[in-house]
This record gives C-alpha cells, structure tokens and sequence, in this order.
C-alpha cells in the first residue's frame, strides 16, 4: 500500500515537471504603466492562464506580493482580493518615480529515500494518509475557490504539509533537491522614470533594462539585459507573447535569443501590453544540499503608441 | 467668432521681439459630450536635443482626488518628451483649456536660431488624441501643417 502510494507521488510528481514548462502562464496585468502626479493608483490583476491576458483559469496569489517604492524601500498592496479566476489589488503610487510590483520565490523540490522509500521534498505535501490520488484526481491541480464542491475533496481528510529540508533525516540516502527560484514583476512610473528599483540584485536570473520598461513605443527598439547572479545570461530564451490573443488567429509569441553579453534586442510592432518570459536551469544553486536550480524570470511591460 | 486673419498679424506685429507665433486652430466639434482638449505645444531640435514646452492648457481649475494634473500623460508624447518633468502649473506656459477657435502664442524670443520642429499635441476626454508637427526655422519662415480630428490648422508666422 505504502509502495503503491509512493509510486503515485512519483508518478506525480514527473507529470508536473512538464507542467512547469507548459503553456499556463502567469502574468500581472497593470491597470496602466504611465502615469502623473502623486494621487494615482495601480489596480493590477493577477492570474494563471494560457492566453494573455485572459484570466480563464486560475488566480493569482496575493500572498507574497512585494511592492518596492522609488526609493527602494517596501510598499503597500490594498484592496486585495481574490476571485475564481483572478486576483486583484492596488497600490498607491504617491511618491513619483519608477515602482517594482511583484514576487520573488525560492523553494526546494525533490526527493530523497529513508529505507528505500522515496519522500518528496516541497511542491504540495503529500495526500492524507491512506488516500491515493489516482490520474485525473486532485493531484496537481490547485483547488480554487469553488472547485471542492461537496463530496468533491479529498476522502481521507487533510493534505499532509510539505516536506522541507529540515524534514531529510540522517539516514536519507539518495538524496536530489532542486532550488526552484522565480521572478514575476512589473513596473510603473508616476510622473519621471527612475531606476532605483531595476538595479540587478546580483540573485538568480533577473532583469536589467537598458530601455526603461516603462519607456517602450511601438516602432523602437528596446534593449533589455538579462542576468544570472549578476552575469550576463548568454544565449537565453525570451519568449515575448503579445497581449489580446482572442482578436487575432495566431498566438504571435516570439523566442528570441540573448547574445553573448546577455542582450535581447526588441522590437514592439504594435502598441499594446507584452508578456515576457524566460527560464533557465544550471547547477550553480544557492541552497544548501540542492545539486541543481531552476530559475524563470516574467514580466509584463506597456507598448505605447508613438 | 473666430479671429479674423487681418487682426492676427496686428496682433504679431505689437508684439515685438519673438521668434515668431504659433497659431492653434481647436476645431468645433458635433459630438453630445464635448470636454475641450488638453494641449501641449513644444519645440525640439531636428538634429535631437531636450524638448521645450512653449505651452500646455490643461484643467487648471480641477482639484482633489482627481486633480486636472492627473491626465496629464494623456498627451503622451509630450509627456515622454519632458511633460513628465515639468512642474505644473508652470510660469508662463501652463494655462486653462481652450475653448474652439483660433489661438495664438509667441514663440519664445531666446529660442536660437536653427532648424526645429513644432509639436502640437491635443487629447480630450472621451474624444481622441492627435499630435501635428511643423517644421519650425528661426528666425521664422511661415510655415503650415493641420490635424484632422482634434486639432485644426497650425500655423508658424515671421516675428
């Protein structure tokens, strides 16, 4: 029984290793990009979800989300809330210059053996005791508000918490922990730009602007930099995904390709809003006993028209 | 209603020791909401250069929550171009919005001689967004261009 349940973890646990890399984007969608004086508010949506920017699938979590002032010192998220397919919240921009809204994460995944028995570290605990979820059953799959109608949850009871590193004992054996580390950021600038809140942190994979985010029109070119620890990230893939797939046939990503000084050169057909991503894996972790990391940086900047 | 062009050159003509005037025609427009529009005037360089706000009408009178300054970027060219550095209101450049008609401002007297282009800019709210651009010489040489929804006619004259 124990072996079976273990085999389903695993099962499990290499089907969402596809699902990281599949197309269920995250994005933050900004009510605005530009804006004047030191009354105005962002209102941002957050959610999960394959076309951009249409929130059709899961929320957005508000836990977690940063909010870094001009000057680079925290700030507030209000009116947060959170519905079936979306989350909502705001901030106020009462100081002028640039604003970085976002999150930044970093976690363990893995597994390791006590007594061949295989345990997983971090992603989402494992199933109550006895319970086993089968293809198809929860695993994997967050529940949003809504889903567990009755009947619908877990027959066992309550989802066992996560396992962290704390948790490996002495005697684990076989032991494979990967850091998992990402970025989902925007920026928007009341009244002129600043670049307090885009210097590079020398951590994991980020972004350093050469254009202002919040300076791109439609018909120039952008220069955005990308960093691993500071780094030029040479030969990274940035997919770059226009907003307003449902008024067009064709989905319209783009993979490019940094060069060697970690470059991405850009250019914005139209004006509008733009998702960006890119992921890379190394074996350069940050956390102790984790052999490898996985980074993904995401963004979403404003198009204007000349 | 509108200013004769007779009385416009008078008028350039008393008012000596400019680089020239600007003439900005708002166009009356048939629509059940009507807001006049927001706009900015501003020369630059052509060989590039830092942009200079010659004038910029706005809602001066708007205060509060939602002050007039608010939808100043709505202009967003020449918000990009230097509006989002300059502070309002600003002596003797920022103003009240213009009703339809004919308007005229002198170019600045120190402006250098050389070779420029003249931005028009008007946005209006629940109405359009229009940018018309003049090439400019000082000393001036009449020149001429018209915008096609939000602005009319804009006209450079000599002195």
């Amino acid at each position: 029984m124990k072996k079976l349940t273990s085999r389903v973890l695993v099962a499990a646990a290499l089907l969402s290793v596809p699902a990281a890399v599949s197309a269920h984007r995250m994005w933050l969608l900004p009510s605005g990009t530009i804006f004047a004086g030191t009354d105005s508010w962002v209102t941002v949506d957050a959610a999960v979800s394959n076309d951009l920017f249409y929130a059709d699938h899961q929320p957005g979590r508000i836990e977690g989300m940063k909010v870094w002032q001009p000057d680079g010192s925290p700030g507030r998220v209000q009116n947060g809330s959170t519905g079936r397919y979306r989350s909502v919240f705001d901030v106020q921009l009462d100081k002028p210059g640039t604003w970085k809204i976002g999150t930044e994460t970093s976690a363990l995944m893995g597994s390791f053996k006590v007594d061949g028995v295989e345990r997983r570290v971090g992603g989402r605990g494992g199933p109550p005791g006895g319970g086993m979820g089968g293809p198809g059953g929860p695993q994997g799959r967050p529940g949003g508000p809504g889903a567990g109608g009755p009947g619908a949850g877990a027959p066992g009871g309550m989802r066992q918490p996560p396992l962290t590193a704390a948790d490996i004992p002495a005697n684990a054996t076989d032991v494979q922990l990967t850091e998992v580390q990402s970025r989902n950021e925007i920026f928007v600038t009341t009244g002129e730009p600043t670049r307090t809140v885009l210097k590079p942190t020398g951590k994991g994979l980020e972004l350093d602007p050469v254009t202002h985010p919040d300076e791109l029109v439609a018909g120039e070119k952008a220069q955005f930099r990308f960093l691993v620890d500071g780094k030029p990230a040479a030969g990274l893939k940035v997919t770059v995904v226009p907003g307003g797939k449902r008024y067009r046939d064709a989905e319209g990503a783009r993979e490019l390709t940094t060069g060697a000084d970690g470059m991405l050169a850009l250019d914005w057909p139209n004006a509008g809003m733009y998702w960006l991503n890119a992921t890379l894996t190394d074996n350069k972790p940050t956390a102790a006993r984790a052999t490898s990391r996985r980074m993904s940086y995401t963004t979403t900047v404003e198009v204007m028209t000349p | 209603m509108r200013l004769s062009a007779p009385l416009l050159i008078a008028g350039t003509i008393a008012a000596p020791a400019t680089a020239g005037t600007v003439t900005v025609t708002i166009p009356k427009l048939a629509v059940a909401e009507y807001h006049r529009p927001y706009v900015a005037v501003w020369v630059e360089p052509q060989g590039g250069g830092p942009a200079r706000t010659i004038a910029v009408w706005y809602d001066i009178k708007k205060v509060g929550n939602e002050p007039g300054t608010k939808w100043l970027s709505d202009l967003r060219a020449w918000w990009r171009k230097g509006g989002r550095s300059t502070a309002m209101p600003a002596n003797g450049i920022s103003g009240a919005t213009r009703a339809p008609g004919t308007h005229s401002i002198p170019l600045p007297a120190d402006l250098k001689p050389g070779a420029y282009t003249l931005n028009v800019e008007a946005a209006r709210e629940t109405g359009g967004r229009e940018l018309v651009q003049v090439p400019l010489l000082v000393p001036s040489k009449a020149a001429r261009a018209s915008g096609s929804h939000e602005l009319g006619a804009v006209t450079i004259s000599a002195r």
